[in-house]
């Protein structure tokens, strides 16, 4: 350790150099037309590193494996310590979070292969638009409907067991590995996906938001709806959160088709 | 003035999305700019929870405590007629994010939950297990959404704040923003705008902040004639991970459920630590603090963080690092309150910390500072109003726990409203060519940068910074490491001349985004070092060994900041603070306040 009068501020601790190296090597496209293509390089392994910090070192120094120079990565990343839902990526083949993925963990014999989301339409790089979930979320009222935001008092009383319910749901980022991993997610189908599916969930259960339930659960029936979901289970062994997506999605279902009942009853 | 207002919202963090509420609201239009998906704004990377004196715990809490307790924490740094207003506000703002559906944990009657924060005796932070300040976004973002689609509401997502658009009479008529996917520059008009764009962590390098915080909006409104407040005073968080990429947070919430930070009274001691006994363990903050203990506030924990490992040399393996342990607490109550926080660490350094405890180092996280507003949150420059993280108004010389939630999302609601009345009486523009010519000065920057054919790579350039703000302008601060702070960046301002951006393409260039960024970072950044270096007391987190005591009678004074574009540098000068409510006393964690 420094000495004290060596030392004026704060140091940050010191990841180790491990002495090996390792590959990365990142599928790449210039725009949403132009062909993709690989970039391979070598960089130096510390302890801790995660695909996001290759990144920013390639940045640095943004030259391929047989010596060519080349542009930083694009790609979308903030709070990189996955919450924000960004950096969603396909590393070795599997779908995850970038600033999550461990070098030292993801690593198959010393190679790292990065590509982008495959059902989302690429900007860049490793950066796809993924605003279709946001739209989703339009599309089954994903909120409470409130009178304003003027004081009215406090809200309803919520049990401990509500909230451990209501909780889980809500800690979903909008990643959209769920959609990425879904066999029903395509063109085909149109399927909204686990994500919007589980969103709806939570407020339908919500004392105030469920007066929105009858529109939500009719968003969720034509085209793209709830029906759509095959059952593979991807979803929820691929959510980086751990949502259960899949108890979502049945709940849901079986709201659906109660409602279609009433529909046809009180036509 | 048009028939409706429309105002311009920049961030969609929690200030701004709470601005962008309150002006649709009440009828107004908004454009709301934001360079991630709102929903992606770092607000949702704040963990442990929102401060308000709810006083559901039978424990006698007022909001003339927090606001005491603010005021206190702060070093009286704050103008204490907006922090007042701000607690007093407090308890309804909670009772609203109720209402939208934010998954408070509860009691079993029901009720809010409350836990203990830093800086206060009460139970004053209401919380959703770890991940407050997501679950607050959410729920913003979600009534945000409702209004967009009812039409009220445009988003601009993908979209970079460049300037304002100033007219002949330097009053805001709109912004110059950038697309960041085919990198074209458009100006927008506007009756008045709100920058809530956030923090600056990224002039220190590594911080917990997230990766779009470099402070690029609020400096390059201060080149354009905003004043710049309080700079100097940066928030070092006491309990960080170490990270290649970033620093990231654990929360002071781990502290508030019952956490105890600690080192072995043996340096290098080989054992593991769940095996050493207690006899043999130094809490120094329970021994220094016995009033507060682990929960004094960031400043006072950081400084004891870096007197045990700096001067008795006692941090683990070596490095700056000490234990946060939670241990001692049963799993099930530590999945219920933290589990958020315990799967970051999980997760990126491998270990599980309900079995061993947690290495942690003081970090970068939170800036006081940040654009002079009024208290009606407007800046200097007409029209430009600013709210959240980006301005000074809150928080003085160090933040309290749990109180930047709150601050932004109070922020907005001011702001909003404040903005959507200044843009009512608005006469008209006299003339309308001023988006033009910022569009060209804007373009003429781009053009330059694209055809720069040097040698520095804005990135490593970026790492330079961030090594010296580190090192120099954080916790400890020197008179001659602030001047040699300062002339790096001089240098480094010098050889951003020679910039070479191996990326020219037109479409979703990040690393030309991020050299812009850059500039703005290194004019910002000799704010806050001269800002230091001007400030010969220690207040707060400002602390200089060669001027150790607080001084009221030289410094209880607001830094303000100014940008002299002919010599390229800040001008400073001095104003006093509105401490009419509550008279400036000693501030002492070691003792009851």
């Amino acid at each position: 350790m420094q000495a004290a009068e060596t030392l004026t501020g704060a140091a940050i601790p010191l990841s180790k150099p491990t002495g090996k190296t390792y590959r990365i090597e990142i599928k790449r496209q210039a725009s949403p037309d132009a062909e993709p293509h690989w970039d391979k390089f070598d960089l130096p392994q510390r302890t801790g590193m995660n695909v996001i910090s290759a990144m920013m070192e390639i940045a640095g120094n943004p030259v391929t494996t047989d010596g060519r120079a080349t542009t930083p990565i694009a790609y979308d990343a903030n709070c990189l310590e996955e919450v924000c839902g960004s950096c969603a990526m396909r590393i070795n083949g599997k779908a995850r979070m970038a600033c999550s993925a461990l070098i030292d963990k993801v690593q198959e014999n010393g190679v790292v292969r990065v590509e982008p989301l495959s059902k989302m339409p690429v900007i860049r790089d490793l950066s796809v638009d993924r605003s279709v979930l946001f739209e989703n979320l339009k599309r089954v009222q994903a909120w409470v409907p409130l009178d304003g935001s003027y004081d009215l008092g406090s809200g309803p009383r919520i049990t401990p067991q509500q909230q451990e319910e209501a909780y889980p749901l809500s800690r979903c980022i909008s990643c959209t590995i769920c959609m990425e991993v879904c066999p029903q997610f395509n063109e085909e189908t149109n399927f909204v996906g686990a994500a919007t599916i589980a969103q709806a969930k939570l407020f339908n259960e919500h004392p105030t938001g469920k007066v929105l339930k009858t529109e939500r659960l009719h968003a969720l029936m034509g085209d793209g709806g709830i029906h759509e979901c095959g059952f593979s289970g991807n979803c929820v062994t691929a959510c980086p959160k751990m949502l259960p997506l899949t108890r979502a999605i049945s709940e849901v279902s079986r709201d659906v088709m109660i409602q279609a009942a009433k529909d046809i009853f009180t036509r | 003035m048009a028939a409706v207002p429309r105002i311009i919202v920049v961030g969609g963090g929690l200030a701004g999305l709470s601005s962008v509420i309150k002006i649709a609201e009440a009828g107004g239009k908004v454009d709301l700019f934001s360079i991630v998906p709102v929903k992606r704004s770092h607000s949702v990377c704040a963990q442990g929870g929102i401060n308000a004196a709810k006083n559901l715990k039978g424990e006698g809490d007022t909001t003339a405590a927090h606001f005491d307790d603010t005021i206190y924490g702060g070093d009286f740094l704050a103008n204490q007629t907006p922090v007042k207003n701000m607690c007093d506000a407090a308890p309804a703002i909670i009772d609203l994010l109720d209402r939208m559906g934010v998954p408070f944990n509860r009691t079993p009657e029901g009720l809010l939950d409350f836990r203990r924060f830093g800086g206060t005796l009460y139970h004053r932070t209401a919380f959703a297990g770890a991940t407050t300040g997501q679950q607050l976004l959410y729920a913003l973002d979600e009534q945000v959404r409702r209004y967009e689609s009812e039409g009220k509401v445009t988003k601009y997502e993908g979209w970079e704040f460049l300037s304002s658009v100033l007219d002949g009479q330097g009053v805001c008529r709109g912004i110059c923003a950038m697309n960041l996917r085919d990198m074209s520059v458009r100006t927008f008009d506007a009756d008045a705008i709100i920058l809530a764009t956030g923090g600056n962590g990224a002039i220190f390098g590594k911080s917990t902040n997230s990766v779009v915080c470099t402070g690029s909006a609020q400096s390059a409104i201060y080149q354009q004639g905003a004043y710049y407040a309080n700079g100097e005073f940066i928030q070092v968080h006491p309990t960080c991970i170490p990270g290649e990429d970033k620093l990231r947070l654990m929360s002071e919430s781990a502290r508030g459920e019952g956490g105890r930070v600690w080192v072995p009274r043996k340096l290098n001691d080989p054992r593991d630590p769940v095996s050493i006994p207690e006899a043999d363990r130094w809490y120094f903050l329970e021994e220094w603090y016995p009033k507060y203990g682990n929960l004094v506030p960031r400043d006072v924990a950081t400084r004891a963080i870096h007197k045990v490992v700096y001067e008795h040399e006692l941090g683990i393996d070596g490095q700056p690092m000490v234990y946060l342990d939670l241990t001692h607490i049963d799993a099930a109550t530590l999945n219920r309150k933290l589990e958020g926080i315990l799967e970051i660490y999980e997760k990126f350094v491998g270990d599980d910390p309900r079995k061993v405890p947690m290495k942690i180092f003081p970090g970068m996280h939170y800036t006081m500072g940040g654009l002079w507003v009024d208290f009606n949150q407007m800046t200097n420059i007409p029209g430009i109003f600013a709210a959240g993280e980006a301005e000074y108004n809150y928080h003085g010389a160090n933040r309290l726990g749990a109180n930047s939630l709150l601050s932004c999302i109070y922020g907005g609601f001011q702001a909003g409203p404040n903005a959507l009345r200044y843009a009512k009486s608005l006469p008209a523009a006299a003339s309308n060519g001023h988006g033009e010519s910022e569009r060209k000065r804007q373009e003429e920057i781009n053009a330059g940068l694209l055809s720069s054919s040097g040698t520095e790579n804005p990135f490593r350039l970026w790492r330079e910074l961030g090594e010296t703000m580190t090192k120099n302008v954080t916790v400890i601060r020197y008179n001659k490491a602030l001047a040699e702070t300062d002339e790096k960046i001089v240098e480094l301002l010098e050889r951003f001349r020679n910039i070479n951006l191996s990326d020219k393409s037109a479409w979703a260039n990040t690393s030309f985004a991020f050299t812009r960024q850059l500039y703005n970072m290194l004019q910002l950044g000799r704010v806050v070092t001269q800002g230091a270096k001007l400030r010969d007391e220690s207040r707060g987190a400002h602390y200089k060994p060669d001027f150790p005591d607080r001084d009221d009678e030289r410094f209880l004074k607001t830094t303000k900041a100014t940008f002299a574009p002919d010599a390229d540098e800040p001008v400073f000068s001095w104003e006093a603070v509105d401490t009419q409510y509550i008279t400036p006393r000693p501030r002492r964690y070691d003792a009851v306040k």
